[in-house]
C-alpha cells in the first residue's frame, strides 16, 4: 500500500530530481512484507536518549553503528538494514506515540530492542493487536515473556526473576543456615528479584528471609533502609537496586561494618558504579553475569572481545569499550542478525516471529562461553543461564558453573 | 537501641543537607518574596562545576571556594538577565520561568556530563571523628557546615549594613529607594547569595547521594518541606525544619509505617503542622493592614 506520506515524499523527490533521471522510489516489496523492499529492511525502535534513564541511550547508538557496519559489508541477504531509533525519554506515553508513528507512518517491518520495562509494557497491546513483532525488548522484567497472551512480544535479557533464583540457589547451596536481608526497589524490577529469590530458595525455606525493605526511586538516599536491614541481624544481604541506590547500599553496608555476604544485581554491578561506591567497599560482592567484561584481563586474547574493541574504535569511540550496556547491545544485535539470516527472503512479520521463536543455541561473541540463545514457540526467554562472579577489589572473577534459574 | 540511634543520626545528617537548601530558599524569599523552584538544579550545576575542578586537579577547598564564588556570580547574572525582565509580570509567569530553568539546567548538565552517577569526594577524613561510631565524619561535617552557614546568614542579616539594606529592600522597596538603597541590586545580591548557599548544599549532598543530573529533584522537595515547616522567613526555623524533616523521614519509615509511604506520612505531618500554624513552626505571623 502506498501511504500518503510516501506519496508526498515521492512527489517532493521527483520534484527535486526532475530531469535528473532518478528512477521512481521503490515501493513496498510486497503487500505482506511491510517495511521490506528488494534493497532494504526497515526496523523501528524507541530508546531513552533523554530523561532519567538516558545512560541506556548507548544501546541504541551501538545498534545503529552495528547495522552501519553490516550495511558496509553488504547487508543481509542483499538488503541494507535501516534502523529508525526514536527518543521516548523513558516515558511510556511517548513510547506509544513513537511506536504508532513507526508502524503507521514509517511502516517498519518490526520493533527491535525498545528499551525499558514501562515503555515495553505500554507498547505491547498495540503491537500485538497489529501483529507487529516486538523483538528482544531491552528489559529483564519477566512479564515480557508471555507467549500465551502476547505472542508477538519477546524479551531477551535473563529475567530479573531468573537472576534472583540463581542467588537463592547459591545461598541455599553455600550457606543453608543464612539469614537473608533484601533491599528492593518498589517496582517491577525490585519485586521480580524478590520473587526470584523466593523461587530459588523454595517454598519451605522462605523463613530464611528475615527482613525485606523497599525504597522508592524518588528518595534521595536509602541509608535508613540499610540501617534497618543490618538491625535485623542478617548475615546475607541482597541488593536489588538500580545503580545509584545500589552504590549507596554497598557503601553504607560497608561503613556500618556489617559483615554480611553481599549479593548485588547484575544491572548495578558495572565497574563504574562500584568505583562510585568505592572499590575497597565493594570487595567480595557477588553478582551473576552472562556477558564478558571487556576490561577483565582474562578476555584480553578473546576473539569476541577483540572484535568488540575494534568495532568500537572504528564505529563508536574507545570510551564505549568498557560500558556493559554497550556490550549487551552489540550482543543482541548479533542475535537479530541470526533471526534475519534464518528468515532468508521471507521477511513477512509472521516469518520473522517464527524464526525468532526457533533459535537453536545461537552463540554470541561477547557472551560468556556456554551461554547461548535458544527460543521456542512456548519459551520466550532467550537467555536462561548465568554464571556467578566475585569482585576482588579490581575485577570481577568468575567462579562456579553456569546456573540456570 | 543502636539501630534507633543510627536511624536518628543518619536522619540528622540528611536533615543538615535539607537545612542548607532550605536556607537558600529562605534567602531568595527574604530578598524577593518568591520561591525559586530551580534552586536545586542550580545547586546541581554548581556541584558539577566543583567536580570538574577537582577532576582537573584542584584541591578540595580551593574548588569549594571557587564554586561558591562562581555560583554567587551566576546567581547575580541569572537575576539580571533572566529574572529581571519579569519583575513586573504576574507571579505565575515567574513560576513558569523557574520551571523552565529546572529543565534547562537538567538537560544541559546531562548533555555535557552524561547521566552516569559520579563519585564526589567528601572534604572530611575517612575515619569518624572522636571515635563516634554512629556517624561518619562526613555526616558530622554536614551538621557543622549547616550551623556555620546558618551563623553566616544570621550574622549577615543581623549585623551588617548590607544585610540590613537587603531586608529593607524586600520589606519596603519604595521607602528603601528613598533612603538611597539600590533595590535592584539588593535583589540580585539575594539571588547571588542563595545560589552560593545552594552550591554548598549540593557539595554536601553529593558525597551521600552521588552526583547525577537528577540528584537534586528529591532533595529540593525535602528542602522545601523543611523551609515551609520551619517558617520560610526565618533562617533558624528553616534549619530546625531541615533537621526535623530528616529525622522524621527516617523514624517514620523505620518504625511507624514502613518505607513505602514514609514520604507521604512525613508530608501529611507537615500539612498538619501548617494547618495549625500557617506561618510555620518558627515563622513570623504577618498581619497585613488593609
Amino acid at each position: 500500500m502506498v501511504t500518503r506520506r510516501e506519496l508526498l515524499e515521492y512527489a517532493s523527490l521527483s520534484a527535486v530530481a526532475a530531469g535528473a533521471g532518478l528512477a521512481a522510489r521503490p515501493l513496498a516489496f510486497g503487500a505482506d512484507m511491510p517495511g521490506v523492499t528488494a534493497t532494504e529492511i526497515k526496523i523501528g525502535q524507541t530508546m531513552a536518549y533523554s530523561g532519567p534513564a538516558s545512560a541506556y541511550g548507548v544501546v541504541g547508538r551501538v545498534e545503529a553503528a552495528y547495522f552501519k557496519m553490516i550495511n558496509e559489508q553488504g547487508g543481509i541477504n542483499g538488503r541494507k538494514i535501516n534502523l529508525i531509533s526514536l527518543d521516548d525519554g523513558y516515558s511510556p506515553p511517548k513510547a506509544v506515540e513513537q511506536v504508532r508513528r513507526l508502524v503507521e507512518q514509517d511502516n517498519v517491518a518490526f520493533i527491535f530492542q525498545s528499551l525499558g520495562t514501562p515503555s515495553n509494557v505500554a507498547i505491547r497491546p498495540y503491537l500485538n493487536a497489529h501483529k507487529v513483532p516486538q523483538l528482544f525488548s531491552a528489559t529483564g522484567a519477566s512479564l515480557l515473556g508471555d507467549p500465551k497472551h502476547f505472542p508477538w512480544t519477546m524479551g531477551v535479557n535473563p529475567t530479573y526473576r531468573t537472576e534472583g533464583a540463581i542467588y537463592g540457589k547459591h545461598i541455599l547451596a553455600t550457606k543453608p543456615d543464612a539469614k537473608i536481608a533484601v533491599l528492593y526497589q518498589n517496582d517491577d524490577l525490585g519485586r521480580d528479584y524478590l520473587s526470584g529469590l523466593k523461587d530459588g530458595l523454595g517454598e519451605k525455606n522462605l523463613g530464611m528471609i528475615v527482613k525485606e525493605v523497599s525504597y522508592e526511586v524518588s528518595e534521595p538516599t536509602i541509608d535508613s533502609q540499610v540501617v534497618t536491614l543490618q538491625g535485623s541481624g542478617a548475615d546475607v544481604f541482597l541488593i536489588a537496586a538500580t545503580p545509584k541506590f545500589g552504590a549507596q547500599a554497598v557503601r553504607k553496608s560497608f561503613d556500618l561494618g556489617w559483615k554480611a555476604v553481599r549479593y548485588i544485581v547484575n544491572v548495578t554491578a558495572s565497574f563504574t558504579i562500584l568505583k562510585a561506591a568505592g572499590l575497597e567497599k565493594s570487595h567480595d560482592l557477588i553478582t551473576a553475569s552472562y556477558a564478558k567484561d571487556p576490561t577483565d584481563k582474562i578476555w584480553s586474547n578473546d576473539e569476541g572481545v577483540k572484535q568488540w574493541t575494534a568495532f568500537c574504535q572504528k564505529y563508536m569511540s574507545a570510551s564505549v569499550i568498557p560500558d556493559a550496556n554497550a556490550v549487551y547491545a552489540y550482543g543482541v544485535a548479533q542475535v537479530l542478525m541470526q533471526v534475519l539470516k534464518q528468515c532468508g527472503n521471507d521477511l513477512s512479520r509472521e516469518n520473522v516471529m517464527k524464526q525468532a521463536t526457533s533459535l537453536k543455541d545461537v552463540p554470541v561473541s561477547v557472551f560468556l562461553p556456554g551461554i547461548t540463545v535458544s527460543t521456542s514457540p512456548d519459551n520466550y526467554y532467550p537467555i536462561r543461564k548465568m554464571q556467578l562472579q566475585r569482585f576482588d577489589g579490581e575485577n570481577w572473577k568468575l567462579f562456579g558453573d553456569l546456573i540456570s534459574g | 537501641m543502636s539501630t534507633f540511634a543510627h536511624q536518628f543520626f543518619s536522619g540528622l545528617a540528611m536533615g543538615g543537607v535539607y537545612a542548607i537548601l532550605a536556607l537558600a530558599l529562605v534567602m531568595i524569599y527574604q530578598a524577593t518574596h518568591l520561591v525559586n523552584f530551580a534552586q536545586g538544579e542550580m545547586a546541581m550545576f554548581a556541584t558539577y562545576m566543583a567536580w570538574n575542578m577537582m577532576d582537573s586537579g584542584l584541591p578540595y577547598w580551593a574548588a569549594f571556594g571557587l564554586t561558591v564564588v562562581l555560583s554567587f556570580a551566576a546567581g547575580v547574572i541569572i537575576e539580571r538577565v533572566i529574572v529581571r525582565p519579569f519583575a513586573k509580570a504576574p507571579v505565575l509567569s515567574m513560576v513558569i520561568v523557574f520551571i523552565g530553568m529546572v529543565f534547562i539546567f537538567n538537560s544541559v548538565v546531562g548533555w555535557i556530563y552524561g547521566y552516569e552517577i559520579k563519585d564526589f569526594r567528601s572534604p572530611f577524613p575517612e575515619k569518624a571523628w572522636f571515635g563516634n561510631t554512629l556517624m561518619s565524619s562526613h555526616e558530622s561535617g554536614v551538621i557543622v557546615v549547616t550551623f556555620l552557614v546558618l551563623a553566616l546568614v544570621y550574622g549577615f542579616f543581623r549585623f551588617t549594613p548590607l544585610g540590613l539594606a537587603m531586608r529593607a529592600a524586600a520589606q519596603n522597596p519604595a521607602s528603601s529607594r528613598l533612603v538611597g538603597i539600590k533595590v535592584g541590586w539588593m535583589l540580585a545580591l539575594g539571588w547571588g547569595l542563595a545560589a552560593a548557599i545552594g552550591s554548598i548544599a549540593g557539595m554536601m549532598a553529593a558525597p551521600v547521594v552521588y552526583l547525577d543530573p537528577n540528584m537534586m529533584s528529591s532533595l529540593l522537595l525535602y528542602g522545601f518541606a523543611a523551609a515551609v515547616l520551619g517558617g520560610i522567613d526565618n533562617p533558624w526555623g528553616a534549619v530546625a525544619g531541615g533537621f526535623i524533616v530528616g529525622v522524621m523521614q527516617n523514624l517514620v519509615g523505620a518504625y511507624l509505617v514502613g518505607t513505602q509511604i514514609q514520604l507521604s506520612v512525613a508530608l501529611v505531618i507537615i500539612i498538619g503542622v501548617l494547618v495549625m500554624k500557617p506561618s510555620g513552626l518558627f515563622g513570623r505571623v504577618i498581619v497585613t493592614r488593609v
